[in-house]
């Protein structure tokens, strides 16, 4: 049984007895899954390739149902209805819990059009509105210097960097209340990582965050609350510190300690 | 040593060939001009210009001819690019898996069915419909527009689903993650992801039906003749060389067939050497 830490904080997600099975699989990729996400807080999650974290962020927005076939059962609740549901408004769903991938994913568009792209998909069309929307979320992402002088300009001349922080504007400018980040910095360099970690810690002051990351470093320098997977489970989730330093499960203490992963 | 030799044979052999290539084009365009030569001084610009084809009178004008090879086209690909992307969104984006492979090949298939099976059956098929509801012949530019549209459109299509094929699954997640339908996201990552690709299918679309002669040689008409109704019988440079050269009996009628054949050459030579230049110039830049 895993050992889960109790939240007493107000939760943005609450998932039970989360099972997820892949179109074809015979064993269900994520078994058994329990786990509070606190609010306005960053939650990491660290784990061994193919444990399953990735699986478990894309079906906090239910990316998995643009592939028939795939399987949920148990649920997630999220604003006090479960987002499992088949009624869910899928669309209205992932405005309000947007995700950034692990590359950059700027659109074949201008940096100005990319940053309004989710308020056009809302049908905001009042250019004053989106101008505004556009540069406070430039300026929330940090590249709002960068950027404000060639907004009109391809978002694919920009570096990865800057690509990462567009995706975050871009994400960001609908005002989700859950962001999700799929190890946003595995294809950047170390300085533009270290900018997008200034901005996930930024961020939390206004919306929830689930973070993936294979470095546990990063878990650590980052996130309040961290969840060790292992196998399609979740071994333990605590406090950051607490997980890192006293670790209560033994698997937990091999992966941080080095032993395997 | 020895192999030192053959590499020599080898790669000499390669460049020869190679070059035999750039020779028999040459060769080619010199030929077409050659024998054009006693038509252009004939006529000069008047060729191209002028309406009249009577080989009896020995006055030649090809503008029924282009105009022909240019509306027929023309016509052909406002039917067939809708139809080309509206198949390709859907065997990438819509159709269920089991399904993108059964369709795809047909439609594969579908482009390797020779142009003359194509004229064949516009002819026995489409013409009686084309009787049916305009009157008339029912052979003429209309008929020809279609028959070209439904030759180009699978070329087109598979091309276009490729080209659509190859948007990064990322960039479509990363759509769908703002709340994009599958609509916003086919309009706005899909098809300008696959907007190269797309606009080169057409242009070797384009220069296919310029060029075709046998499919539209059964529907057209050939009637050098400029009409404004397009179900009337008219001809294209293609149809009126694969009708005429048996019935050439003077030198300038021969010479005048030869400089038609020229201007199409020429005018698929440049459509080629666009999409060409089109595609080098995108492909550096990605």
């Amino acid at each position: 049984m895993a050992t889960i830490v109790d939240i007493t904080d107000e939760k943005a997600l609450e998932v039970k007895n989360f099972e997820f099975t892949y179109n074809g699989a015979q064993e269900p990729s994520l078994k058994n899954i329990t786990m509070p996400i606190a609010k306005r807080s960053i939650t990491a999650l660290i784990g061994p390739s193919g444990c399953g974290k990735t699986t478990l962020l894309r079906s906090f927005n239910r990316m998995h149902d643009l592939y028939a076939g795939n399987r949920y059962s148990g649920s997630i609740e999220f604003e006090g209805r479960n987002i499992l549901d088949a009624k869910e408004d899928l669309i209205k769903l992932r405005t309000n819990i947007g995700m950034i991938f692990q590359k950059p994913t700027a659109f074949p568009m201008s940096i100005f059009d990319n940053v309004a792209y989710g308020l056009r998909l809302q049908g905001i069309k009042n250019r004053s509105e989106l101008n505004d929307r556009v540069e406070k979320a430039l300026q929330d992402a940090a590249i709002w210097k960068e950027v404000s002088s060639r907004l009109k300009n391809d978002a694919n001349g920009l570096s990865g960097g800057q690509q990462q922080r567009l995706c975050i504007a871009r994400a960001i400018a609908v005002e989700p209340e859950v962001l999700l980040f799929d190890e946003p910095t595995s294809a950047l360099d170390p300085i533009s990582t270290q900018g997008i970690e200034k901005l996930v810690i930024e961020l939390k002051e206004r919306v929830s965050i689930i973070i993936v990351t294979h470095n546990m470093q990063q878990a650590a320098r980052v996130s309040d609350y961290t969840g060790f997977m292992y196998m399609g489970e979740l071994i333990e989730l605590g406090v950051t510190e607490e997980l890192f330093v006293t670790p209560k499960e033994r698997l937990t203490e091999e992966y941080i300690t080095g032993k395997f992963g | 040593m020895k192999t030192n030799i053959l590499d020599k044979i080898f790669e000499n052999s390669t460049r020869l060939i190679a070059f035999s290539i750039l020779l028999i084009v040459a060769w080619i365009f010199t030929v077409l001009f050659q024998n054009s030569l006693d038509s252009m001084q004939g006529f000069g610009i008047d060729f191209i210009t002028g309406t009249k084809w009577a080989p009896n009178l020995e006055k030649f004008g090809a503008l029924p001819a282009i105009m022909g090879s240019v509306i027929s086209t023309f016509l052909a690909m406002i039917l067939a690019i809708p139809l080309a992307i509206g198949v390709a969104i859907f065997l990438s984006e819509i159709a269920p898996e089991k399904l993108k492979s059964p369709v795809g090949v047909s439609i594969e298939l579908l482009a390797a069915i020779p142009s003359v099976i194509y004229g064949m059956w516009g002819l026995f098929y489409f013409v009686p419909i084309i009787r049916d509801i305009f009157g008339g012949l029912g052979i003429g530019m209309l008929t020809a527009g279609i028959v070209l549209a439904i030759m180009i459109l699978p070329f087109m299509a598979a091309v276009t689903r490729d080209a659509m094929n190859t948007t990064p699954d990322i960039l479509k997640e990363s759509a769908y993650a703002l709340g994009g339908t599958q609509w916003d996201v086919i309009k706005d990552i899909v098809i300008p992801y696959a907007k190269a690709g797309i606009i080169g299918s057409m242009i070797l679309a384009l220069g296919r039906a310029i060029g075709e002669t046998m499919a539209v040689t059964f529907v057209m008409g050939n009637v050098h003749k400029i009409s404004t109704d397009i179900t009337a019988p008219a001809t294209s440079i293609p149809v009126t060389l694969a009708n005429e050269f048996t019935e050439a009996d003077t030198d300038l009628y021969f010479s005048s067939l030869f400089e038609l054949a020229f201007i199409l050459l020429i005018i698929s030579f440049s459509i080629i050497s666009i999409s060409k230049f089109y595609f080098l110039r995108k492909s550096r830049r990605a």
